[in-house]
């Protein structure tokens, strides 16, 4: 054993095998996650969603993942042909890239990196190129709408968002996702970050939903207005690519927004019956539970109007965020400090 | 309308946002609505209209008498008439065509049907794979009376009072 582990092919091969734990679940969580948008929705508007492939329905998302597999890769003629195969390469390949940073216990990443939000935040502002691109090299009116809205919509929210990751390293003095968590030890639900900095979880959480183009702020699909925007051009496995992309993001703001604000892998009371469950299975509940509150948000509200969202980003979510950064900073030179560290 | 600053408070603190997410929500729970279609079904009407028939009388005599008061009233020009004297010295159709592709299923010609020939059925899960399929002439009219002839006379005597 201690020869293996020493072995010079070890650590790649380890690596693969810890990539292949993470994201094979995650790519099943993607496709079970579109069958139960589906229900969830379903429910909300008093129907009970599709329950006919499998029981109740179980088997729907292979039946899709099939039929996309099989549909004609269509490129239309005027279309840059590198381009526009390389899109939907380039907005999957971050979505899955920024999950080498997750932690799922304490120490358990695929790469437990002191940098770690450094590194989340920029590979999930390179999702947006794979968007960009799609959205040009179409060739298409309604792709290239579609392509400008989500640039912009990005600039306005990446920078509330960076802004609200800055409050919780203020109290938490790292980079590093994993210790993140373990700042947020305590006696219960109370001593995680969503309480001190509630307007940061909020904003972060909105700003999450507005960065995965997700409804309310789905104007860069927008299909009432541009069709399917910057996917209009896509089918088949393009498309498919696409999708995953959007869905594994939704999954990977949910997890972040459990790390940074709700405690990670801790229960949320420190007493018998909840220390018994597994970190990792409060880790994926509470992820769980958020997945559900962004269905729940696209069931319920309308599509934003553009210049709303805008005005969202610039004029609401970053003043609140520099207002409350400065509260947080007052409050650290205060006997708060002991409370709050 | 609630002052400006009301308004800006309920914005803010996302106050009418939670109240929309509290009735959908409460909607997650609501019973469902879903009707299962191949095994379970809405209720129909007796005045159901759906596919049409031609009924016999009892004794197996054809009903319609080519009067053409159905074919003169059909909005949709769906109807098509030839009538012949028959052998017997009664005039009868030579031919009966509807054309369901473009029949409006109005019941205008049930209405007008003295003789309670052309009805509507309550078929309403019939196709055709091509345009020539959904002509429906005499002989498979008479058949679909034939077949349904029990549900029919049974959905006339229902609705007898009110005509």
């Amino acid at each position: 054993m201690h020869e293996l582990l020493t072995a010079p092919w070890w650590p790649p091969v380890w690596a693969l095998i810890k990539i292949i734990f993470v994201l094979v679940p995650l790519l099943l969580g993607v496709a079970y996650l579109t069958l139960a948008e589906r229900k969830v929705i379903g429910y909300i508007q008093i129907r009970i969603g599709p329950n006919r492939v499998g029981f109740r329905g179980v088997l729907q998302p292979i039946a899709d993942a099939l039929k996309l597999l099989f549909k004609e890769v269509l490129i239309p003629a005027n279309a840059n042909r590198f381009l526009f195969l390389a899109a939907p390469v380039l907005a999957f390949v971050p979505a899955m890239l920024v999950w080498a940073a997750v932690p799922f216990g304490p120490d358990v990443a695929i790469s437990n990196m002191n940098a770690g939000l450094l590194y989340v935040l920029a590979i999930a502002g390179l999702g947006v190129y794979g968007i960009i691109i799609a959205g040009w090299a179409s060739n298409s009116k309604y792709a290239f709408l579609g392509a400008m809205r989500a640039a912009a919509q990005l600039v306005a929210y990446e920078i509330a968002m960076g802004f609200a990751l800055v409050g919780v390293l203020m109290l938490a003095q790292t980079l590093n996702l994993s210790k993140i968590v373990e700042a947020q030890a305590g006696s219960g639900f109370w001593s995680w970050y969503w309480l001190p900095l509630f307007p940061f979880f909020l904003v972060y959480f909105i700003s999450g939903v507005a960065e995965t183009n997700r409804a309310p702020f789905d104007v860069a699909e927008g299909e009432s207005e541009i069709v399917a925007g910057f996917h209009v051009e896509y089918s088949g496995m393009g498309f498919a690519l696409f999708f995953l992309a959007e869905y594994a993001n939704m999954i990977f703001v949910s997890i972040l927004t459990t790390v940074l604000f709700l405690g990670g892998w801790y229960p949320p009371f420190q007493i018998a019956p909840f220390t018994w469950v597994p970190g990792l299975v409060w880790l994926l509940l509470k992820t769980a539970f958020l997945l559900y509150v962004f269905l729940w948000i696209r069931a319920t509200f309308p599509r934003y109007r553009y210049d709303q969202i805008m005005r969202l980003g610039w004029k609401v979510f970053i003043p609140i965020t520099i207002a409350w950064i400065v509260v947080v900073g007052v409050a650290l030179e205060t006997p708060l400090r002991a409370v709050l560290r | 309308m609630a002052s400006p600053v009301t308004r800006w408070f309920r914005s803010f603190f996302l106050l009418e946002l939670l109240r929309g997410m509290q009735l959908t929500g409460r909607y997650f729970f609501a019973r469902k609505f879903t009707v299962q279609y191949p095994e379970e079904t809405t209720p129909q009407s007796p005045r159901f209209r759906g596919l049409h028939a031609l009924r016999r009388y009892e004794n197996g005599e054809e009903r319609c008498i080519a009067c053409k008061l159905c074919e003169a009233i059909c909005p949709a020009l769906a109807i098509t008439i030839e009538s012949e004297e028959r052998s017997d010295g009664t005039r009868r159709t030579s031919r009966y065509d509807i054309d369901l592709s473009k029949c409006i299923f109005c019941g205008l010609c049930e209405e007008s049907c003295p003789v309670d020939s052309i009805v509507e059925t309550r078929v309403l899960s019939y196709h055709a794979e091509n345009r020539s399929e959904l002509l429906y002439n005499k002989i498979r009219l008479l058949g679909n009376g034939d077949r349904l002839e029990p549900e029919l006379a049974r959905d006339r005597q229902a609705d007898s009072a009110y005509r």
